[in-house]
Order: C-alpha cells, then sequence, then structure tokens
C-alpha cells in the first residue's frame, strides 16, 4: 500500500442501485463543483433495485391524502416508524417519482395519459405508481441513463468496498478492490453515503439477489455505527417455491386468491376481513405482508397447505383475471412462472410460500441519512430511518430510495463542502485491511468450505428467526452463529489468483453476512414481545410500555453484540391497534 | 431421467502465455435447475475457483450471460434438462476480451452507451411542481419494447458485425437511442441521429438479424437499426436538396 490514496472524492457513494445513483444525481445537480463517485462491486444496472416488480406509493390521487398514505404506514409499522421521517417520507414521494417521469421512466398511464395508480396492501387507497410489473427495472435504467448525462459522477464498476477508513469520530474514505485486477486501493473522499442495499442471502430462502450480502451494514458496524431495528425482517407471502423468485404483490392488487388446498380462501380466518369478488383495499388479499406470511405458518399448522418438493406451499389464483390484464399489467408474472415454473397463470394455479424479501432493519440514520459517525450516511434498504418500523408497506421501498437517497446525498454535500481533507493517518488502517484481504486469500488457511458455513448460517437463521422466533431458538441461534465465526477463521478459497477472484468475495460476503445475522439474533432475542414481522413464541402481544423503542446493535470491541434503546418519534398519531378487513 | 449431466467449462487465468482450456464437471441433472444452478453447484461442491458473474437469477438483472452450446444465453433462464443427456459446453460471451473463466470486459459498451445521449433531452424543461407530462397508452406502447433492453450483451455477442469490427456502436446502444427518439416526451432525435449517422453508427450493420433473435427480453434492435437508416437516409437526402437552415 501507497502512502497516499489511489483516488480521492468529496462524496463517495457505496452502491449503485435506485438510492446511490438517485444521490449521484441529486449532487451533480445542486453541487455540480463537487467531485462525486460511484463505486459498486456490480454494475450499476446489476443492482438488486432491477428485480422490484410491482410499485412505487406517491399520493397523486384526487381522492388520497397525504395523511392517509402516513396512516397506512404508521399503522403498517406496527407504530414503529419514526413518524417525523413517515411525515415527510409521504410528502417528498410524488416530487420523486414525477422526477422520475420526467427522466423518463415508462410509467404506466391511464387513457388520458395521466399517471396510473394501482392498490397495494395495507394501503386504504390507490397510490402505487408502476411500469407493468417490472417498476424497479425501469427506475433504476431511468436513473443509470440519466445519471450519463452527467459525465462528472466518476464511476468504479465492480470494485468491493471491504472496510470504512474511520478516525477521530469522522470518515475519511474506503479501502476497495477492483474485482478485475484484484487490486487493494485506498479511495479517500470527505463523506461516503451507505446506499449498497439489503442482506436477504443471510437466509436460504429469499426473494433477493446474490448481491444482497448486507455489506453496508456490515462495513457501518465495524466502523462503530449502529444497527437499527435488525430483528425485523420481512416475509412476503408470495414467492415461488423452488427460486425464491417474487411473485409481486401486485397480482393479488389485480384482485389475485390466496387458496388454501381445500381451494378455501383462508386470510378470512384471520382476522383480514371477508372474502369479496374484487379487491377491497387494506382487507384479505391486500393486508400486510406480515399478517399474510404468519396466517400461511397457521395454516401449515392446521394442516391446510399443499405438500410440494420444497415444502408446504399454497395457490395464488389469477385464472380469474384473464389473458389480456395479465399480459397487460402482470407480463413479468406470467414469464417468470412459465420459464421457472413451467405453469401458465392464465390457466393454471401458482404455487407459492412465504420468502424472505426485505430487512426493515439497517444502518441507523437520522432523517438526513446521516449516521452518528461524522461523514457517513446511509440511504435505502441498507439504512434504518425508519420509516418501515416493524412492518414495510409494500411500495414504500422504491419511493424511500428516492427520498432519503436525495436527501442523504445532499447532506453529504453539504457536510464535503465545510469538511478538512481525509486524514493520511487512516492509511495504517488500510494496510490492516490489505493484511486481512491477502490473510483471506492466502493457502493454508485450514479446511472449511464457503459454501459449507454459508448454507449452516442461512439454515440456522431459518430455524431460530423464522417467522416465528422463542427465546430458546434464538439463544441456540447465538451459539451457532459463534461456532461458525469460528469456523470461518479456517475457511480455505481455492482460488489465490488475482483476477475476478469471486470466491474472496463470496468469502469477504460471508464475514459481512455473520456479522448481521449476530446483531439480528441479539435484537430479536431481547425484544420480548411481538410486534409486526417479529412475532415471538413466548411474548406473543405488543408491549408498547418496555418496547415502543428501537433497538440500537452497537459492535464491542471483542466483538460481541451491544444493543441499547432509542424512543420511537410520535408526532401525530398514538400508538393503537391496527385494522385489516373490519 | 439420467442423475447426472457434464458441463463442459471455458477455464481461463490470464498471465504472460496463457490460453482458454475446458474443464469437465459433472453436476446433478434435476428438472428446476438453470445452467447456472449448475454452475453455482461446481462452484459450491467441486471448484471454488470457477469464475462468472450472476445476480437476480430470474433474467432480470442481465449479469449472466455466457454461450451455452455456442448461442448467447441468459445462464439463469436456460436449463440443463435442454441439453440432456449432455454434454454441454459453456463458454464466455463472444466478441468481449475474456478477463477471467466466464467472465467478459464489457466496459466497450459501457463507453459507448452515452454517446447515443440514452436520457429524455427537452428543449424547454417543465418544472416537477407542474406535474408531469401526458402520455397516453399508445404513445407509451411506441417506444416501451426497446425500453426492456437489460443491457446483457447477449446482442453484442451474436453480432457478426460486432465481431469484426468493434468500433460499431451495437445492437443494444442503437436499440436505447431508438427508444428515447420513440418517446413522446423527447426531443433529442436530431442530436442523436447525428452520431448514429456517422460510420461507427447504423450504417455498419448488414442487417444479418442475429440481435433480435437472441434477445432474450424481444426487443428488436434489428427493427431500430433499419428504422435508424431509413432517418438517415431521409437526412442525407435532405442535406443534399436544401441548405442547412431549411432542415
Amino acid at each position: 500500500m501507497s502512502e497516499n490514496a489511489a483516488a480521492a472524492h468529496d462524496v463517495l457513494l457505496v452502491g449503485g442501485g435506485a438510492a446511490g445513483l438517485r444521490a449521484a444525481i441529486a449532487i451533480a445537480e445542486t453541487n455540480p463543483s463537487l467531485s462525486v463517485a460511484v463505486i459498486s462491486k456490480v454494475y450499476p444496472m446489476r443492482s438488486h433495485t432491477v428485480s422490484a416488480e410491482g410499485g412505487a406509493a406517491g399520493a397523486i390521487a384526487e381522492d388520497d391524502t397525504l395523511d392517509e398514505h402516513a396512516y397506512d404506514t404508521v399503522s403498517g409499522s406496527d407504530w414503529l416508524g419514526d413518524q417525523d421521517a413517515i411525515e415527510a417520507f409521504v410528502q417528498e414521494a410524488p416530487r420523486e417519482l414525477l422526477q422520475l417521469e420526467h427522466w423518463g421512466c415508462p410509467w404506466s398511464r391511464e387513457p388520458n395519459g395521466r399517471i396510473a395508480v394501482r392498490a397495494f396492501g395495507g394501503m386504504k387507497n390507490m397510490r402505487t405508481w408502476f411500469a407493468a410489473d417490472k417498476t424497479g427495472f425501469h427506475m433504476l435504467h431511468s436513473l443509470f441513463q440519466t445519471s450519463l448525462k452527467y459525465a462528472d459522477i466518476r464511476r468504479y464498476d465492480e470494485w468491493f468496498v471491504t472496510r470504512l477508513l474511520v478516525d477521530d469520530g469522522r470518515v475519511h474514505g474506503v479501502v476497495a478492490i477492483e474485482l478485475m485486477t484484484g487490486r487493494v486501493e485506498v479511495i479517500a473522499a470527505k463523506s461516503v453515503v451507505l446506499c449498497n442495499g439489503g442482506s436477504g442471502k443471510v437466509f436460504p430462502f429469499t426473494t433477493n439477489a446474490n448481491i444482497c450480502t448486507g455489506d453496508g451494514m456490515a462495513l457501518a458496524y465495524r466502523a462503530g455505527a449502529p444497527l437499527k431495528d435488525m430483528e425485523f425482517v420481512q416475509y412476503h407471502p408470495t414467492g415461488l417455491p423452488f427460486t425464491g423468485i417474487l411473485i409481486t404483490e401486485a397480482t393479488r392488487a389485480e384482485g389475485g386468491w390466496l387458496l388454501n388446498k381445500d381451494g378455501y380462501r383462508y386470510l378470512q380466518d384471520y382476522d383480514l376481513g371477508k372474502p369479496e369478488p374484487t379487491p377491497v383495499l387494506r382487507s384479505m388479499e391486500l393486508g400486510p405482508r406480515d399478517r399474510l406470511s404468519q396466517a400461511f405458518v397457521h395454516e401449515v399448522e392446521k394442516g391446510r397447505t399443499i405438500e410440494s418438493p420444497y415444502g408446504p406451499i399454497v395457490h395464488l389464483d389469477l385464472r380469474h383475471l384473464g389473458a389480456k390484464l395479465i399480459d397487460t399489467k402482470l407480463p413479468m408474472v406470467r414469464e417468470l412462472c412459465m420459464k421457472y415454473e413451467r405453469i401458465d397463470p392464465v390457466k393454471e394455479l401458482i404455487p407459492v410460500r412465504p420468502v424472505v424479501h426485505y430487512m426493515m432493519g439497517g444502518v441507523h440514520t437520522d432523517i438526513d441519512g446521516a449516521t452518528p459517525i461524522g461523514g457517513l450516511y446511509a440511504a435505502g434498504e441498507a439504512a434504518c430511518v425508519t420509516i418501515n418500523g416493524a412492518n414495510r408497506l409494500g411500495s414504500n421501498s422504491l419511493p424511500e430510495c428516492l427520498v432519503f437517497g436525495a436527501r442523504a446525498g445532499k447532506a453529504a454535500a453539504e457536510y464535503a463542502i465545510s469538511a478538512k481533507q481525509p486524514s493520511p493517518v487512516v492509511m495504517r488502517q488500510a494496510d490492516d485491511e490489505v493484511r486481512r484481504i491477502d490473510h483471506m486469500r492466502s493457502a493454508d488457511r485450514g479446511t472449511e468450505q464457503i459454501a459449507d458455513i454459508r448454507e449452516e448460517m442461512q439454515s440456522t437463521m431459518e430455524d431460530s428467526a423464522g417467522i416465528f422466533r422463542s427465546g430458546d431458538s434464538l439463544a441456540k441461534g447465538i451459539d451457532q452463529l459463534a461456532e461458525l465465526q469460528q469456523r470461518l477463521e479456517r475457511v480455505q478459497l481455492h482460488d489465490q489468483t488475482l483476477a475476478f477472484n469471486t470466491e474472496l468475495v463470496a468469502a469477504l460476503e460471508l464475514a459481512n453476512m455473520l456479522d448481521i445475522a449476530e446483531t439480528m439474533l441479539h435484537s430479536a432475542l431481547q425484544r420480548e414481545e411481538s410486534r409486526g414481522a417479529h412475532q415471538r413464541t413466548d411474548f406473543t402481544s405488543r408491549d408498547d410500555t418496555r418496547f415502543l423503542n428501537h433497538a440500537l446493535a452497537y459492535r464491542d470491541s471483542d466483538g460481541s453484540v451491544r444493543i441499547e434503546r432509542l424512543p420511537v418519534t410520535i408526532t401525530r398519531w398514538p400508538p393503537g391497534e391496527r385494522v385489516y378487513g373490519r | 431421467m439420467a442423475d447426472n449431466i457434464q458441463m463442459r467449462v471455458t477455464r481461463y487465468t490470464p498471465s504472460p502465455g496463457a490460453v482458454p482450456t475446458v474443464a469437465n464437471y459433472d453436476v446433478p441433472l434435476r428438472q428446476d435447475w438453470s445452467i447456472l444452478d449448475g454452475l453455482n453447484f461446481v462452484k459450491d461442491h467441486i471448484d471454488g475457483s470457477l469464475s462468472f458473474r450472476w445476480s437476480c437469477r430470474m433474467g432480470i438483472c442481465g449479469s449472466c450471460g455466457m454461450n451455452v452450446e455456442g448461442e448467447p444465453m441468459l445462464t439463469c433462464a436456460t436449463f440443463l434438462t435442454d441439453y440432456a443427456p449432455g454434454p454441454v459446453r459453456v463458454e464466455p460471451l463472444t466478441n468481449f476480451p475474456v478477463v477471467r473463466d466466464l467472465v467478459v470486459d464489457i466496459d466497450d459498451f459501457m463507453e459507448k452507451l452515452p454517446r447515443i445521449k440514452p436520457w429524455i433531452i427537452r428543449d424547454d424543461e417543465k418544472s416537477v411542481m407542474d406535474g408531469e407530462y401526458l402520455q397516453t397508452p399508445e404513445e407509451l406502447e411506441e417506444y416501451k419494447q426497446f425500453s426492456n433492453c437489460i443491457n446483457c450483451m447477449l446482442c453484442y455477442a451474436a453480432c457478426p458485425i460486432y465481431g469484426l469490427d468493434e468500433s460499431f456502436i451495437g445492437p443494444a446502444a442503437i436499440a436505447l437511442a431508438e427508444r428515447y427518439d420513440l418517446d413522446s416526451r423527447d426531443r433529442g432525435q436530431r442530436e442523436r441521429l447525428d452520431i448514429l449517422i456517422e460510420k461507427e453508427g447504423v450504417w455498419g450493420c448488414t442487417f444479418v438479424g442475429e440481435c433480435t433473435r437472441v434477445c432474450p427480453k424481444h426487443v428488436d434492435p434489428a427493427g431500430a437499426i433499419q428504422r435508424y437508416k431509413l432517418k438517415a437516409a431521409t437526412e442525407n437526402l435532405k442535406a443534399f436538396l436544401l441548405p442547412r437552415g431549411a432542415r
């Protein structure tokens, strides 16, 4: 490692999905004199935003209001969302979505040319903008292509950030591996925004892409920033049984039904309303994801699900919607079913089961994306502001990337303008990081295999922290993860070469995931209540006296997890009952 | 069904004098497994040093394009059973420099893409506060298919012109230029034509049509190229007949 950084920027965005690209454009537009860079382990258009299907919420319809969007989000979050953040979010979401329209996003339209909106789970009004059922794909490509207009945005495509350089309470840059060559370099920056997504890959069965390994969360956590609300993991009720590929909630918004083995719309048995032939907002199949996934588990317990080679399933019925509607509004669903299940949803039932989809938790930030570390920001799924609380509503995450990507970008730019040059003392930290990477790649470490540890971590997480958890299951999981951390020290790579060493990346990702997984289990163990997506079989009700607060997970110097508590911000909606379908 | 299928996979690690080799791996032949699942089986259980790109495994991120039995394919959307009893040959995409094993260098495309100005160009910018640009479903339909390009590079791998002359701007870039030209909100047709009228632009194409045939998202780059040739020819004719100010 040389004495100097390979490059220096004012603002460095780690991650090139919706949040990172939105932040980059925000800075390029408002502070064109700043040096801005986007660094990502994949090309921007490969980012996981690409897989989002159903839509993006923003109240624009004439019969809709910002307050109703806010209330739906607050109640959807089981009152764990911070209401100041939610109010800012619902206010700025329509403007951000319109901005995307001006940047060319091919939003689906009404016959008169206006933006069309559809229903979505847990939402009282139609307010979800959509681009057929490829909303994330179109948003990502619109953002990426628009970002190309700003030639000064420097990109580091296929560079994997492995460490944040932090000294004296502020960030000074990152250490990253250029995958093409295997070079390890320091990239100095006055401010850094973590926009590198979620961590669904800590679980065995997930909608998430291979790249969703919680890298941003792990970077922040190791640098001393807390992770917030990590116990809240969203299971989406409808994934394809083998692959875990997402079948969008928009199928149910358009009128799809969930049926058990008797062809019965079982959600009516779980306080979610009465079955009607056409969709009813905030009712039945348009209930929130946490409640629908929990209902599935109860159906399994009652023996009313269908056995498949990949475990119990239920059916999603779209047959009554007809080919025309499916081809116009859900074309990718049909394509995915035909390709990966060899069935045609126009004529056949779709087998589905709940699947890990989204992390409500993430890097603790304020409403401008700022973490407690000077110059370090986070946005998107990597962050936890939090508008999502204990359960995110479908179609809130895409606008969250835009609203808080833009906010974090602007705040990071402001910080960079007033900040001093990054300190050279952090170069010693960079040397440590080079040693860690070299050691990981070296021969003769032991006989452990990456895939074995990863698979055991994933099954541990499913067994201990699935849709339902208990103190016993979580404590057992914590012990198992500690053992896996030991085994990671003895992992042996087959690949010692420099050029595009994907095995080295996988080992570093696994190290990230193990750290994240530990914070999830510790946070879940200490939350002795049931709220939203966190359901404890030993503490079955919500406990606002003890737990109307966030969990902040800190890494202690010995590597152990320390949990602190932070009150929830309540502005206008005192805690109440979540009511769906009545 | 047989229990296994053999995958014949190109291996290459850059070093002076290194040449690509082929390694044979037996992987389980399962009904649900894609080519990508087979490669991941190799990586997880046989040889962890095998390198390839992948991410979404649902045909939308565009990472996992490779040549399968000589055809450019998304390996996550192509199934082992389609090649039973095997063997099945898996190679890096053709027409690109190979970085490592099945990983190719696509920086050439990444450098070309901004040249065609793939963003909305307006004479007048309306404020976001003034709402959306109206666009009817019919107007959306005009450009929709061209907006479905996932930048997977299969069309470049299939294009014989790009194989001979890498200065050719290529199918996906031209399809994306057409995507914006056909968008009712855009006014940048003239600027893009100025770029595509150059010799690296549409004239390089001899209309083989392979690009459209291999596209996994049913985009029609060959159609876009034909439309551009027509626009360019019309423009050349105007240039010949009319003084510049009248064009």
